[in-house]
């Protein structure tokens, strides 16, 4: 065999083995979703069983799907909005007017990323509590914000880098002011880099455990809490379980699905050119 | 009516001082050409004018306005762009127009106007495309068209033609000729290109450093350089430059010898030169002559043809390069000696510090300018 078409196939079986540990989890949840909790627990565990839609059915007996994922949806695109609202002008302003210490600046913001979240949960949680933000959407949108404003802000600073500066100078010869610069020059031309940051923003919102399970309790629960649910005082059941996470990851999954080569394009950005 | 007048400027990144005191005035309707090896700030001191840099220390006039802080938009000035900078997301039409739509003019009015700087620049039937659908020369009309929209009291033109190819190049040069006389605006264009400097300008403005070395109508560059600087970036090939040993100093003129032993009495005024001191001989390419009795001897090492002309590369006895224009026709060859002779009327001579000695004649065309007469506006 040819050295180059034995190091293709060794990278293609690879890859697909990578992609199959990672898809895996996923794969066996849904298939332990149609299982009896019998099943669900048998060991070795059974590949071929007659799938039955039981669990779904106690799901939605159980939980009001749709006021989870209704919230899932509101608090991520409302997150997302108010991320991408702030973050504009501040990578407009980043990447077009850098001071000396803009690189800083971002490399800082991008290390409160590192810290983990729990470090702060103390003084969030009683911030919240005594706001009266505990279980409300608007709270959760808040710490969603902030939580991804420092991705939001790397992304469209790379993005808008992108953009020539003398697109941007011949608009102010022509008399934009900095408003109309950035929204009837920059934002139009960096639409694509606009759009997967904020694919990015709802995936990382709606996947979101750690706070949206400590900070809300049923009003604002998003479909992270849902899943929570049903692990809950009466034990583990495994089936139900799955049901219920492979309900909650849906919508996501087939958004992300959709819009996988306008991710795959934001992520790699810079990196490939 | 448009004057652009600049008194010490400077501008400074930091520590680093890259503009370092212009004084300039640009008359009215001028085609004025900076030109300068890259990074001489040529570009920087333009951007200045636009309002794209601010200025360290100095005042910017246009026409006898204080203009330092007043933003680009409000100076009264148009700009064209290396890269072209057109809107990719904009039509042509839109393109052109946009200054205009921000101005909040009415549909009817951008439309007339559009179309009428469309008719300029042979851009009608191009109104609806994307930039992306146009070829490099299109979209550089387009460029011009945006600027031509807004009826500026000045444009800039920053390397307009640099990513044009050869021809295209030289088609843009007579259109942007034929544009200045039609519009009777004054233009400041930035190149590094020699050619497009002596082709366009009304007055060039040699800079290097960060400073001026010498400004004045392109046929002034050429006969009158300032300096060894000036003498070498105008003209092509770059002129020739020989040591050379002042022997006699008279009111006609200055003698000197050659290397070679040559004698030549340069039509210059001697200043503070005597007998004895060392200068440099600067003789252009298309000025020397091959003949028998020629003062200078070398050997041919490199033969470039153009068909019309060719240039011999050939290295003197100590060991200098002398570039020869010769006509097309020759039929020297490599390695060949051949014998020079020079005209002392078209030599030139700078003093140890590099600046020329003042010829006894000024040139006759030395204050020629582009277009004998002007358009009223």
């Amino acid at each position: 065999m040819h050295p180059k078409t034995r190091e293709k196939l060794i990278a293609t079986v690879v890859g697909w083995l990578a992609a199959g540990v990672i898809f895996f989890p996923i794969f066996w949840m849904i298939l332990t979703s149609f299982k009896t909790e019998v099943e669900a627990i048998a060991t070795p565990p059974k590949l071929f069983f007659t799938p039955t839609l039981e669990n779904y059915v106690t799901v939605r007996e159980r939980a009001d799907y749709v006021h989870f994922a209704l919230n899932s949806v509101l608090i991520s695109v409302g997150a997302t909005l108010l991320a991408t609202l702030i973050a504009i002008p501040a990578s407009y302003a980043m990447a077009f007017f850098p001071g000396k210490r803009t690189k800083d600046l971002l490399l800082w913001m991008l290390s409160t990323k590192m810290m983990p979240a729990v470090g702060v949960l103390i003084p969030i949680y009683l911030l919240f509590r005594d706001s009266g933000a505990i279980d409300t959407r608007w709270g959760l949108i808040l710490v969603y914000t902030l939580m991804n404003l420092p991705i939001v802000v790397w992304m469209l600073y790379t993005f808008f880098k992108e953009v020539p500066k003398d697109i941007l100078e011949a608009g102010r010869m022509d008399g934009a002011k900095p408003k109309q610069e950035v929204w009837m020059l920059l934002m139009p031309l960096s639409l694509p880099g606009i759009a997967s940051t904020a694919l990015l923003s709802i995936i990382l919102c709606w996947n979101e455990a750690f706070w949206s399970l400590n900070l809300t309790t049923s009003q604002a629960a998003p479909l992270t809490t849902f899943i929570a649910s049903f692990s809950a005082p009466e034990g583990l059941f495994w089936a139900k379980l799955s049901a219920a996470s492979t309900i909650a990851i849906a919508p996501i999954l087939v958004f992300g699905w959709m819009s996988q080569r306008q991710l795959v394009r934001g992520l790699t950005f810079g990196a490939v050119k | 009516m448009a004057t652009v007048t600049l008194k010490g400027i400077q501008k400074n990144y930091g520590a680093v001082q890259v503009i370092k005191g212009v004084d300039l005035s640009i008359d009215d309707r001028e085609f004025c050409v900076f030109v300068g090896p890259s990074g001489c700030g040529k570009s920087t001191l333009l951007r200045m004018i636009a309002g794209l840099e601010e200025i360290t220390s100095g005042e910017l006039l246009i026409d006898g306005q204080r203009v330092n802080d007043v933003p680009p938009s409000e100076r009264g000035l148009a700009m064209v762009f290396q890269s072209y900078a057109l809107y990719p997301h904009m039509s042509v039409a839109d393109n052109m127009g946009f200054s205009l739509r921000l101005a909040g003019a009415s549909k009817e009015e951008r439309r007339s106007k559009v179309a009428e700087a469309a008719r300029i620049l042979h851009l009608d039937n191009l109104l609806e495309r994307k930039p992306k659908e146009l070829s490099g020369g299109q979209r550089q009309r387009v460029a011009i068209g945006r600027a031509i929209v807004r009826k500026p009291k000045v444009f800039l033109f920053d390397e307009p033609l640099s990513n044009l190819d050869a021809a295209l190049r030289v088609q843009m040069r007579i259109e942007l000729a034929r544009l200045h006389d039609e519009l009777a605006a004054t233009m400041i264009y930035v190149t590094h290109d020699q050619v497009e400097a002596m082709t366009m300008a009304d007055k060039i403005v040699v800079l290097q450093g960060g400073v001026i070395e010498q400004a004045g109508t392109p046929l002034e560059l050429y006969h009158h350089p300032r300096n060894l600087f000036v003498a070498g970036f105008i003209g092509s090939p770059k002129m020739n430059f020989l040591p050379a040993t002042v022997t006699a100093v008279q009111e006609t003129g200055t003698t000197v010898r050659l290397a070679s032993g040559a004698s030549i009495a340069v039509p210059v005024r001697p200043g503070p030169q005597r007998a004895g001191d060392t200068v440099t001989l600067g003789v252009r390419p298309e000025h020397m002559r091959l003949a028998q009795e020629g003062e200078i001897s070398g050997e041919v090492m490199v033969v470039e043809r153009l068909g019309g002309e060719t240039f011999l590369y050939t290295r003197l006895p100590d060991g200098a390069m002398l570039i020869i224009q010769a006509d097309g026709e020759i039929p020297t060859n490599v390695h060949e000696i051949v014998r020079v002779k020079l005209d002392p009327v078209t030599c030139h001579l700078f003093d140890t510090d590099g600046f020329a000695m003042e010829r006894i004649q000024r040139h006759p065309l030395a204050n020629l300018r582009r277009l004998p007469t002007r358009k009223a506006s």
